[in-house]
């Protein structure tokens, strides 16, 4: 093993993030790395030296372009030099410790955090989580009697997508990479716009042209999920850059899971976006799969929060099935990136109950008693529960008749989804570019001429408008 | 008439010969141009002459000027004002927050720009060649070039990438490729190539208002090169339709197609062909990869009944290719008296050494015997 010495800046920076761990303190600080202005302007408590308060101060002057190197030894000042022979050695740093609000058993464990939500709030959190669990599980089906190609369920998960959007305001924009649903519907999205989504009909906004669980909603800001993974988070630092050059007090948020964060537009996107101080909140899904990698064979370090420190970003791990921890850390990190004009990087805690897609049988790769103990163990719904439970605000007869009436919701919007008819024709060929080249209108031509001429072999009611749509 | 098949196998003999051509038996395309077009042209009479560099930066002003949501982005293009200083004074013009230095990252910063574009923004996304964008032609493919399309229209891409394009000068295999096959065969890209400072200035305006992703292929043996220009060249309003072939120099024998860098070759080979062999050779200069003026190839293909295309690309799969069956499928194709040749790069990654490097690209006596060939120049 080898030594660290006591001066040395990474283990003091380390032994903060340990000091900030849920045992020891009643309110969430995010890790921060400590040679960043902002943290100073803001915190202003950790006794940096004079040398980083200059650091800090060309930071900022370099948007009035005097670019200074500032690697140690082209400055006058020694002391970042030492005699002593050190290599960071990881195992030696201690590990980020999981934010956590809400135990296991409904019980809130920081005596002075105040519920932010009214009943109704808590009960609609509650609800969108039962909404989207009941929902994978009825397409989860639905594919698998061939009535759409694919489908993604989110069971585990659904406290860290309905808790963090809880915490997220309307102007916010949103990039999900496709476990999300819940962001979905609690920002307002609708059945019957998610259902339409599913089944790729005329009501769908992309035209049919997505797989399924690829959705969008301009109404809410939720950007459409772009497939290629990982390929979302610089076009968060993106849409949060606009969002900084038009002045918005408002962020882009970002999720993405275990799996993404070993892909090199991770690193792109938090490396830019931290050097371009772009207010977005980067939100890992841990979940311990991705597909059938499991999380020691994706990384070796510290899970994802600790690459924060790395990029310069701030960072928090926090307990996924804990709907508080998520919505107190989100809100947290939003405002932060709002006001500081920085990204965040937050870390959830989860396990990917369900198989990561209806292409996956994730029983090969592990086995049934895992995911069975992990279900008896922990779950983000049923620990909401047990909380609402002991404040009187649900009992049996609420979560009966909420099951009910929700399954029977979405069957509803399941049935109608599936009647309407598909988009028209013509959708093949517009949207290419903004305007259609010649080449398209003779495609089109051809295709309406060819599907004219051959009407007995194409039948073309199932789309709108038959052929005239086309 | 030819079968198909038959014209391939010209085609494919046509680039073979015409590589080996070009390293036995002419001087360097590099050397003709060290001698200097650029002062030839700066000499010319009275004429004022901008160079390519200078008319890019001047459309990017421009630009930049008349819509504040256009910014500039890439590594290098503020302090340093651009690694061939494309983007020079533009920082102290718009302020860093619309000239944007990036760390070296192009998935980094080309996604940061697409997701701009997305947002609203217009972002002018350079890269310090286009060999560098390999690492992020996931987010110019995937993400601008598909995002109208995958979300209804909902979502557009106002973005341009441009930089410089094709082999340049001892900078070896990984450093030496011309894209415009890559990015022409891509439904939702649009892709310009310009020659001259009036097209360079004309297409970086008309990329920047075209509401679609736009690749602007630039040629870094081009951005000190000086051109003549119009009265009009100053004004604002100058720009050069995407979509549209010029044709350079009028002619009746042969057509000569070809974009960028290559044109010199096919100016030089039309003197050549005119003073040597009475031979009149129309030039055509595409201006524009995607979409591809095809009715201008097809007019001259009439007018002169034979063609050569010339590029920098390799053979396989190129533009050359792609004109070949634009013209096979057109009426041109009747009024063809030869198969088109292709005069392109040579099918090997792009040696180092000079003399190799020389012998891999087309130069102008290629162009010319490719051009007698299809005359049927008995010695050829």
């Amino acid at each position: 093993m080898v030594s660290m010495s006591e001066d040395s800046p990474t283990t003091q920076g380390h032994a903060r993030l340990h000091k900030t761990s849920p045992a020891e303190s009643k309110s969430t600080q995010l890790a921060k790395p400590t040679s960043t202005s902002m943290f100073a302007q803001r915190y202003g408590g950790f006794a940096l030296r004079a040398r980083h308060f200059s650091k800090c101060a060309i930071r900022r002057s370099m948007l009035q372009a005097s670019h200074q190197a500032t690697n140690p030894g082209l400055e006058k000042d020694d002391r970042d030099f030492t005699g002593q022979l050190n290599v960071i050695d990881p195992e030696s740093i201690p590990k980020i410790k999981t934010y956590r609000l809400l135990d296991l058993e409904g019980n809130l464990l920081d005596p002075d955090y105040k519920v932010p939500f009214t009943r109704e709030e808590a009960t609609k959190i509650y609800r969108d989580m039962v909404t989207i669990s009941i929902m994978d599980q009825i397409m989860y089906d639905a594919q698998r009697q061939g009535r759409l190609s694919f489908y993604m369920v989110s069971a585990g998960e659904e406290g860290i997508s309905v808790g963090s959007a809880a915490a997220l305001k309307p102007d916010d924009q949103i990039f999900c990479q496709y476990r999300e649903q819940g962001v979905l519907l609690h920002r307002g999205a609708t059945l019957k716009e998610l259902m339409s989504q599913l089944y790729a009909n005329a009501d769908d906004p992309a035209r049919g042209r997505m797989m399924p669980v690829h959705y969008q909603n301009a109404r809410i800001n939720v950007h459409p999920i772009s497939s290629p993974l990982t390929s979302q988070l610089p076009h968060a630092a993106g849409a949060a850059y606009a969002l900084k050059m038009s002045g918005t007090p408002a962020i882009s948020m970002c999720y993405f899971g275990d799996g993404a964060a070993s892909e090199g537009d991770f690193h792109g996107a938090l490396n830019i976006a931290a050097t371009r101080n772009c207010p977005v909140v980067f939100f890992c899904r841990n979940n311990g799969y991705a597909i059938s990698t499991p999380t020691e064979e994706q990384f070796r370090g510290d899970g994802i929060a600790s690459r924060g420190a790395g990029y310069g970003i701030p960072a928090i791990r926090v307990d996924g099935n804990d709907l508080f921890a998520v919505h107190r850390v989100t809100a947290m990190a939003r405002e932060m990136a709002v006001k500081e004009q920085r990204p965040v990087l937050i870390e959830a805690m989860s396990y990917r109950v369900s198989h990561h897609s209806t292409s996956d049988d994730s029983f090969a790769y592990r086995s049934r008693t895992e995911v069975e103990n992990w279900k008896r163990h922990d779950n983000p719904i049923s620990r909401m529960r047990k909380w609402m439970e002991k404040q009187q605000w649900w009992s049996d007869e609420d979560e009966m008749s909420a099951r009910h009436e929700l399954r029977k919701d979405i069957l509803r919007e399941f049935s109608a989804a599936e009647k309407v008819k598909l988009p028209e024709i013509k959708h093949v060929f517009t949207d290419v570019w903004a305007a259609a080249p010649a080449i398209l209108k003779e495609q089109q031509e051809e295709l309406k001429e060819f599907l004219g001429r051959h009407k007995e072999e194409y039948n073309l009611d199932k789309y709108e408008n038959g052929i005239n749509g086309l | 008439m030819k079968s198909i098949s038959g014209l391939a196998k010209v085609s494919l003999a046509q680039s073979t010969r015409a590589m080996l051509a070009g390293g036995m038996a002419t001087p360097s395309p590099l050397a003709a141009r060290l001698a200097g077009s650029a002062r030839r042209a700066s000499t010319q009479g009275e004429q004022a002459t901008v160079t390519v560099r200078d008319a890019i930066n001047q459309g990017l002003a421009e630009e930049m000027d008349a819509n504040d949501k256009v910014f500039v982005m890439g590594e290098e293009v503020g302090q340093y004002q651009g690694a061939y200083k494309v983007t020079r004074g533009l920082l102290d013009r718009f302020g860093p927050q619309r000239v944007i230095d990036s760390p070296i990252t192009e998935m980094g910063f080309t996604g940061l720009c697409v997701g701009a574009a997305m947002a609203g923004l217009t972002p002018v996304c350079e890269f310090m060649t286009f060999n560098f964008a390999m690492q992020a032609i996931d987010q110019i493919v995937n993400s601008a070039a598909k995002s109208h399309y995958m979300s209804g229209g909902v979502l557009s891409a106002n973005i341009v990438f441009r930089g410089p394009n094709g082999f340049a000068s001892g900078v070896a295999a990984q450093h030496s490729q011309d894209y415009a096959p890559w990015y022409g065969s891509i439904p939702g890209l649009k892709v310009v190539s310009p020659y001259s400072a009036e097209d360079a200035k004309g297409l970086i305006k008309a990329a920047i208002r075209d509401p679609n992703p736009v690749v602007m292929l630039e040629n870094e043996l081009m951005y000190g090169e000086s051109f003549a220009v119009g009265e009009d060249f100053h004004s604002s309003d100058f720009v050069v339709p995407i979509g549209k072939a010029k044709v350079e120099i009028p002619g009746t024998d042969v057509t000569l197609i070809s974009h960028s860098y290559q044109l010199r070759h096919c100016f030089a080979a039309a003197k050549i062909l005119k003073e040597q062999y009475n031979i009149s050779a129309e030039v055509l200069n595409l201006r524009s990869i995607k979409p591809l003026d095809v009715p201008a190839i097809v007019e001259s293909i009439k007018k002169t009944n034979r063609a050569v295309v010339v590029e920098s690309a390799f053979p396989g799969f190129g533009l050359g290719s792609e004109i070949c069956a634009q013209v096979s499928e057109s009426e041109a194709w009747d009024y063809l008296d030869a198969p088109i040749s292709r005069v392109t790069g040579a099918e090997v990654p792009t040696p180092y050494y000079k003399e190799l490097e020389d012998m891999s690209f087309p130069n102008a006596d290629v162009v010319v015997r490719a051009a007698r060939q299809v005359l049927y120049h008995e010695d050829a």
